[in-house]
């Protein structure tokens, strides 16, 4: 690696002064899993490394009172896929923590990392689009708001100015008999890049049938993608094979996917289909057993 | 800018110098002489440079040496306590679980790691807490049988 100054502030604002001072040559150090690799490789240069762990309200996940949560920037993935309260209310989002990289990898990583380092294939984007999370953004003039969706901008690329950190998801409380689920597509079934990830969340009313749904997808496009038409064809109806078969086609129609060594494109559009429908029988399934 | 880190390593208090850009894999072998902990990948796929920091497990080459300033790790050093090996040490020589012995160290603190965690595993547990940890000669099952005959006799039960 080439030489650099570590650096670890204790408050979101010494961070922020840190990277304003840098004049962007600074990188934020999350679990540095990606960071170090590409350190390493030389695929960028930081004169500064920002380490974010010593900032207490970046760590840990909170349950709030109206059981809303706050998940800190640099809380690892495993520390996010054990949570109890949260695997309860979005097993989606605790499943998609717990599929990234191995254990050593999720001592370390963390979502906002995931997130940030931009892989159109990251596992928990999807599953955090689904669960409606805003990412939390810290700036020299405050803090500001931005659906997780809008948060990445391309390959390696995101919305954020080079003086901004992110500093926590929020997820809204899960309304009532509510489910969640990622699936991914790999070969293997740990240490491994999603070829499609798909992301859902729905909502049972009384009679059954589904009140809400939202769905993305990853590894199928620059970014994640969010596929709204999800809940045109869901809300209202129960979730019966003629259901299914309409989200196949709904997730299959949103990909835009590239074809590499992981896959062909036509084999992840076939993929996001099939992933949508068990993802989403899935997700019903764990809104049924919700009391 | 060489910086000074204390820790606590394999039990004791330990300070070390390193530059901001070494990796605590690269203070442990070059700084502290440590060399049990292995280089394989670089790139956090293989595990052999496996140390438990504060209570975790982690790729050693993908942490910053400079990170482990106030924390608790622990090496394959750590292992064996007064000239006697830790039953997982002495099931892997069992069970002969390894062959050449690079991703040995890393598969041993993965192991530890795992079983503090969760003393009595399943299989699948087992081999999904290990998949970090690549062996490219012996193959897992003597591995996954080693670990779990360690296990056992961690629990106190006495294995025929």
């Amino acid at each position: 690696m080439t030489p650099f100054r570590y650096l670890a502030p204790t408050s979101i604002g010494a961070a922020i002064d840190a990277l304003k001072a840098s004049g962007g040559t600074a990188k934020l150090l999350g679990g540095g899993t990606d960071l170090l690799m590409a350190l390493r490789a030389r695929r960028y240069a930081a004169s500064v490394v920002v380490d974010t762990k010593r900032i207490p309200e970046l760590s840990g996940v909170n349950v709030r009172a109206d059981g809303s949560f706050r998940i800190g920037a640099a809380t690892p993935c495993s520390v996010v896929a054990a949570d109890p309260a949260l695997s309860a209310a979005w097993p989606g989002v605790a499943e998609s923590a717990n599929l990234i990289g191995s254990v050593q990898v999720r001592n370390r990583a963390t979502l906002a990392g995931n997130l940030c380092n931009a892989s159109p294939a990251a596992d928990s984007v999807p599953a955090l689009i689904a669960a409606g999370a805003v990412a939390v953004v810290a700036g020299p003039g405050g803090e500001r708001r931005l659906a997780v969706e809008q948060v990445t901008t391309g390959p390696g690329t995101t919305a954020l100015a080079p003086d901004e950190m992110l500093v926590a998801f929020e997820l809204p409380a899960p309304a009532p008999r509510s489910g969640s689920a990622y699936l991914r597509l790999t070969p293997r079934t740990e240490m491994d890049i999603a070829i499609v990830g798909c992301g859902i969340a729905l909502t049972l009313a009384a009679d059954g049938t589904i009140a809400a749904a939202r769905m993305a997808l990853g590894a199928v496009a620059p970014t994640a993608l969010p596929v709204p038409e999800a809940a045109g064809v869901l809300v209202g109806r129960r979730l019966d094979d003629a259901a299914l078969k309409a989200l196949d086609a709904v997730a299959r129609a949103a990909c835009r996917p590239i074809t590499d060594k992981r896959g062909t494109s036509a084999y992840r559009i076939r993929g996001a289909g099939v992933l949508a429908r068990r993802a989403a029988i899935l997700a019903a399934s764990r809104a049924e057993a919700q009391p | 800018m060489t910086m000074k880190i204390s820790t606590t390593l394999n039990g004791e208090s330990v300070d070390f110098l390193c530059e901001p850009n070494q990796t605590l894999l690269e203070a442990l072998r070059d700084r502290l002489g440590l060399t049990g902990t292995k280089e394989g990948c670089g790139s956090g796929d293989c595990g052999a440079c496996s140390v438990i920091m504060n209570g975790r497990v982690v790729a050693s080459c993908l942490v910053l040496a400079a990170e482990a300033e106030g924390a608790a790790i622990t090496t394959v050093e750590g292992l064996a306590k007064d000239g006697v090996l830790h039953p997982l040490q002495q099931r892997f020589l069992e069970h002969a679980a390894l062959q050449c012995g690079f991703c040995t160290p890393g598969i041993l603190v993965a192991a530890k790691a795992l079983l503090d965690a969760n003393p009595n595993p399943t299989e699948a547990e087992v081999r999904l807490g290990l998949a970090g940890n690549l062996c490219r000669c012996t193959g897992y099952d003597k591995i996954v049988r080693a670990v779990f005959a360690a296990a056992a006799d961690l629990r106190g039960e006495t294995v025929a």
